[in-house]
This record gives C-alpha cells, sequence and structure tokens, in this order.
C-alpha cells in the first residue's frame, strides 16, 4: 500500500544541512493503522509530509497506492492527493467557513456537483458526531469537535489512505481518546489506512497495529505494537514503553521500592497477550517454598492484545527463588531480576 | 436662513462636486482594489517558501511598490502629467486625475493585501494543498476569503486616503469639493463654500468609515 525506499531528505543548502528523514525504508499494509513515534525534532512530520508530496525526498522514492508520489508533479500529484488526505495537530480549518462549507471544500477542489456536496457533507457531519453543528464556525467549537470537523473534510473525497499529524497532541485526555475510537471506528468501517504520528505511546498503544520508532531522522525499529511492547530493543523504544507501563521512571520506583523492601530479590515481569490472565502467579506461590509479594502491578490494552508489567518482591531459600525464576522463563515471561 | 450664513453657496455646483468627488474616489478605489489585490497575492506568492517562490520577481515587484510608495502625491500628479496627456487626452477633470490616484494608492494598498495575506495560518494554506488545490483555488477560496476582513479594512483606510487625494488633485483642477474648496473657496475668500465643501468632505469620509467597519465586523467569524 505504501512504501518507502531509501528515502532521505535534506534540508538547506549543502553547509547547512540538515537531514530531516535519513535512509528510512517502510512498507505499510492496507487496513492497518500504522503508528509512527518519535521525540521531537525526529523527522516524523516531514516523513509524512513525503507521503502526499508536501515534501519531496531528495534521495530514494515514494510509493502510496500505487502512485509514485516522488516522481509525479502537477495535476496528477493533485488528484493523488485528493486520495491521501490528512489531518493536523491544530485542525487547519477555514475560519471564514462553517462547518458544512469546511467539509465540502475538498468536494469543491474535486469539482464535485453542489447537491452530491451537500450529500456527502450531511453523511459526514452524522459519522463524526457533529449533528446540529453544521452551520457552525470554527471559532464555535471546541478543540474535539474542530478535530472531529478536520478528520470529516479529510473523509470527503474517500481517501485510500488518512495521515495524522499529532492529531490528538493538541486535545485533553479525554477528548484524545474520543477521537481515537472515531478514527479506529472509521478503520474498520470503511478499511481506510491510516498513518498516524505521534510522541505519546499512549495513542500508539491504543489504536495501531503497527509502529515505527524514528529518531533523528532514521527509522530504528519496527513491528507490531504489542511484539513492540514485549521486547523492545533500542533504548528509545525502551523509553517510550515505559511511558505508558511505568507511570513514573522505573529506575527510581525499583530503588525506592529496594528501599522499602530490603530482604529477597525484586523480580519485574512483563506480560504479554493470553500469558495475562493465565494464573502463572498462583501456581509460582504454589509450587515454590517461596513468599511472593506483589509490590506493583498494571496492565496496558493494545489493539493485539493486553500487556502488563509486575513487580514482585521474592525472599525465601535462594535455590527456590532460582528455580522459580526458572519456572518464570520457561512460562514465557520476560522477567527482569533487580538484586540487592 | 441658509442664505444668510452662507451666502457664496451654490448648491447646484456644491451637489455636482460632490458627485464628481463620490465618483472619482469610487473609480479610483475599484481599480486600486484589483491592482493592490494583484501586487499583493504576487508579493506573497513569489516569497521565498511560496508556491511561485521566485526572488527576482519578488525584489522587483517589492521595489516598485516601495518607489511608489514613497513618492508624495502631489509630486506624483506633476510626474504623471505627460502620462495623463497620452492615456486621458487632457490633464484637467475627474478622469484625468485617476491615473495619479490609482497609481499612488495602488502600491499602498498592496503592502496591505500583503500584510493580510502574511496574517493566514500557513497550516491552512498546507491543508489545501494537502487536499489538492490549485494555485487559483488557493488564492480564491483560501487567500481571499481568509483575509477578507483584513482587505476590507485595508481598502477603508485606502479609500479614505483617496478622498484627501482627490482634494489635493482639486488644485491641479481634477474637479470635485477640493476644486471647490481650493479656486471658489479659497481663492476668492469665500470661507462659507471652503467650509461646506470640507464638510461635505468629512462626512463621505465618515460614512466610507462606518460601511467599512460595519462591513468588517460582519465578516470577521473568528
Ligand atoms: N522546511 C524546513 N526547512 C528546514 N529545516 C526543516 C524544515 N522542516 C523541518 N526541518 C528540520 O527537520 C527536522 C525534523 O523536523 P520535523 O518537523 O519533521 O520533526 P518532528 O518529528 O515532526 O518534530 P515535532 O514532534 O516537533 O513536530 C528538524 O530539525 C527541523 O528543524
Ligand atoms: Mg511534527
Amino acid at each position: 500500500m505504501i512504501q518507502l525506499s531509501n528515502v532521505n531528505k535534506r534540508f538547506g543548502t549543502s553547509s547547512t544541512a540538515i537531514t530531516a528523514v535519513d535512509g528510512v525504508n517502510l512498507t505499510i499494509q492496507e487496513g492497518k493503522i500504522y503508528g509512527i513515534i518519535g521525540y521531537s525534532g525526529a523527522g516524523k512530520s516531514t516523513l509524512i509530509r513525503l507521503l502526499n508530496g508536501l515534501e519531496q525526498p531528495t534521495e530514494g522514492f515514494v510509493e502510496v497506492n500505487g502512485r509514485k508520489i516522488s516522481s509525479i508533479g502537477g495535476r496528477e500529484l493533485r488528484q493523488a492527493r485528493q486520495k491521501i488526505s490528512m489531518i493536523f495537530q491544530h485542525f487547519n480549518l477555514l475560519w471564514s467557513r462553517t462547518v458544512k462549507e469546511n467539509i465540502t471544500f475538498p468536494l469543491e477542489i474535486a469539482g464535485v456537483k453542489k447537491a452530491d456536496r451537500e450529500r456527502k457533507a450531511s453523511e459526514l457531519i452524522e459519522l463524526v458526531g457533529l449533528a446540529g453543528r453544521e452551520n457552525a464556525y470554527p471559532s464555535q467549537l471546541s478543540g474535539g469537535q474542530k478535530q472531529r470537523v478536520g478528520i470529516a473534510r479529510a473523509l470527503a473525497n474517500d481517501p485510500e489512505v488518512l495521515l495524522c499529524d499529532e492529531a490528538t497532541s493538541a486535545l485533553d485526555p479525554e477528548t484524545t481518546d474520543a477521537i481515537l475510537d472515531l478514527l479506529t471506528s472509521i478503520n474498520e468501517r470503511l478499511g481506510l489506512t491510516i498513518v498516524l504520528i505521534t510522541h505519546e505511546m499512549h495513542v500508539i498503544r491504543k489504536i495501531c497495529h503497527e509502529v515505527a520508532v524514528m529518531e533523528a531522522g532514521r527509522v530504528v525499529e519496527t513491528g507490531d505494537v504489542l511484539q513492540l511492547f514485549q521486547s523492545p530493543k533500542e533504548p528509545i523504544t525502551k523509553r517510550f514503553v515505559s511511558q505508558v507501563t511505568e507511570p513514573e521512571d522505573a529506575k527510581k520506583v525499583m530503588s525506592l521500592m529496594r528501599q522499602d523492601y530490603p530482604d529477597g530479590i525484586l523480580v519485574k515481569l512483563a506480560f504479554v497477550g493470553e500469558r495475562t490472565e493465565q494464573p502463572v502467579l498462583a501456581s509460582l506461590i504454589r509450587e515454590y517454598p517461596i513468599d511472593v509479594s506483589i509490590l506493583q502491578g498494571n496492565i496496558s490494552q493494545t489493539r493485539g492484545g493486553a500487556y502488563g508489567t509486575m513487580i514482585l518482591q521474592l525472599t525465601g531459600d535462594p535455590e527456590a527463588t532460582a528455580k522459580a525464576i526458572q519456572y518464570l522463563h520457561e512460562q514465557g515471561v520476560q522477567s527482569e531480576v533487580y538484586e540487592k | 436662513m441658509i442664505e444668510t450664513y452662507l451666502p457664496n453657496v451654490d448648491w447646484t455646483k456644491m451637489w455636482d462636486a460632490t458627485v464628481e468627488t463620490l465618483y472619482m474616489t469610487a473609480v479610483s478605489t475599484i481599480f486600486t482594489f484589483v491592482i493592490g489585490l494583484a501586487l499583493g497575492i504576487l508579493l506573497f506568492l513569489t516569497a521565498p517558501g511560496h508556491i511561485w517562490a521566485n526572488k527576482l520577481v519578488n525584489l522587483l515587484t517589492g521595489s516598485i511598490v516601495n518607489i511608489f510608495r514613497s513618492i508624495p502625491f502631489i509630486i506624483l500628479i506633476i510626474l504623471l502629467i505627460p502620462f495623463t496627456k497620452f492615456l486621458i487626452g487632457t490633464i484637467r477633470g475627474p478622469e484625468a486625475a485617476m491615473p495619479a490616484l490609482i497609481i499612488g494608492a495602488a502600491p499602498f494598498y498592496g503592502r496591505m493585501v500583503l500584510i493580510a495575506l502574511s496574517e493566514i495560518d500557513k497550516g491552512v494554506l498546507e491543508a489545501a494543498r494537502s487536499m489538492g488545490a490549485k494555485t487559483s483555488t488557493i488564492i480564491f477560496k483560501v487567500l481571499l476569503p481568509e483575509s477578507m476582513p483584513a482587505l476590507i479594512s485595508g481598502i477603508t483606510v485606502t479609500a479614505i486616503a483617496l478622498v484627501g487625494y482627490t482634494a489635493m488633485a482639486g488644485i491641479i483642477g481634477a474637479g470635485g469639493l477640493g476644486t471647490l474648496a481650493f479656486l471658489d473657496g479659497f481663492q476668492r475668500n469665500r470661507e462659507d463654500v471652503t467650509l461646506v465643501s470640507t464638510v461635505l468632505i468629512l462626512v463621505v469620509v465618515f460614512i466610507l468609515q462606518f460601511a467599512g467597519d460595519f462591513a468588517v465586523k460582519r465578516l470577521d467569524k473568528r
């Protein structure tokens, strides 16, 4: 569906060049919600703008749904863009137009007849839950409502791909969740491929199937979201994962725990998918002559299944403890041991 | 009653002069609006990072605008006498004032258009581009509507300046209230004529300002 091959994007003259996107290879399957996460300045926006030709790569090529975005221009590119919609962090609505007129704008661009534009706009207003507000101006709407208009506008020309550049970063947590739910339902109902940029792992966890992690212009890690939560390889990925699984700084938590629980050893377990529901702990306690206390635990729901972490304190015979940890390994539970 | 206080005022003449002033202001405002918009849009779109980014055109247009904006109007009228004679065939009367009025005001308004366009959120332009909009669509459906309140308040200021310019042009015989105030009033020591002409000019200015403010208020949905 979407293919990037050896894509480089440099800004500026050769003496002051900034490489915003550096040697990126990426394949995004049709119908997926694909997340791209990275810190500020990682090159996420530049990367997503390459997908609709708002930027052209310095090297490499970009293909979206069979169209070589990186080598077409003019009318052909404009037509391709009608099928690659975009929503924005700051919504970018036209303040001079009402909700309905904003939504019909892309249809005007595509040359759709007035009656059809009106019909389509009404449908979309219904879909995004803005019925009754069609004649309001953007200034009369809340942030969440503005983004709903942005989404309706993006869907007007029945796009194949929806690009979201930090679409929820300007919204509060509850509104963010509502918008993410809307995107999920659009993805399921319309089979639309969604590429989503964010710096919040929460967003990735909640709605993405797959994810790419970006750092300094490079894609450093890609994969299934659950997989990535289970076994993040790169340090930056681990940091992003801990955003969701450990509300506080992991090391600090562990050392505090150490102070509070000086005995035995502390083990951090990561459960993935099915196993979160399996009674691993119960059998651990039953089968090994050790004391197990749960110090902290949480579970996060991803689209591919649940992912949880738990910090245990194991006290008792060292040999039995070692065996218990061995047992956890055999059960496929990832564990990290913190010795004294 | 009126005759006692304003013995020299010829109301038919006064009315004709008012109509001439209105005519000069209206026609030159319309031309100024169109030419100023074109200049402003050209300056905006040829600036670096924009759709028609072109250093040479931008610099050239910018220089022309700046030069004509800086020439005092009264000097511009004199400089333009040969051009006016060629274009209109005479240098007297309302029509003859128009080339100078327009050439004086359009660059001034062009600058205002540029400022108005620069205030449009860049994200909105990007959104339009991401939808596959052509340049003409961006101009007529994004740039102009999104900056309309500023464009209208700009043209109001410009139209008011043009009323002042028509009065100045009156000194070289363009007609209108300026000519009446200067030739009939000032030069013949008829204070009442000067007074009434001035009051009428003020009335025209107030009406323009009121209409402009009203339109801006209605258009601004921000
Ligand atoms: N038009 C441009 N000209 C020059 N440099 C640019 C341009 N656009 C982006 N850059 C640079 O490219 C790098 C990546 O920018 P980009 O906007 O893609 O980052 P980002 O990951 O989207 O960051 P954020 O989360 O802050 O939006 C930055 O160093 C930025 O300064
Ligand atoms: Mg960005």
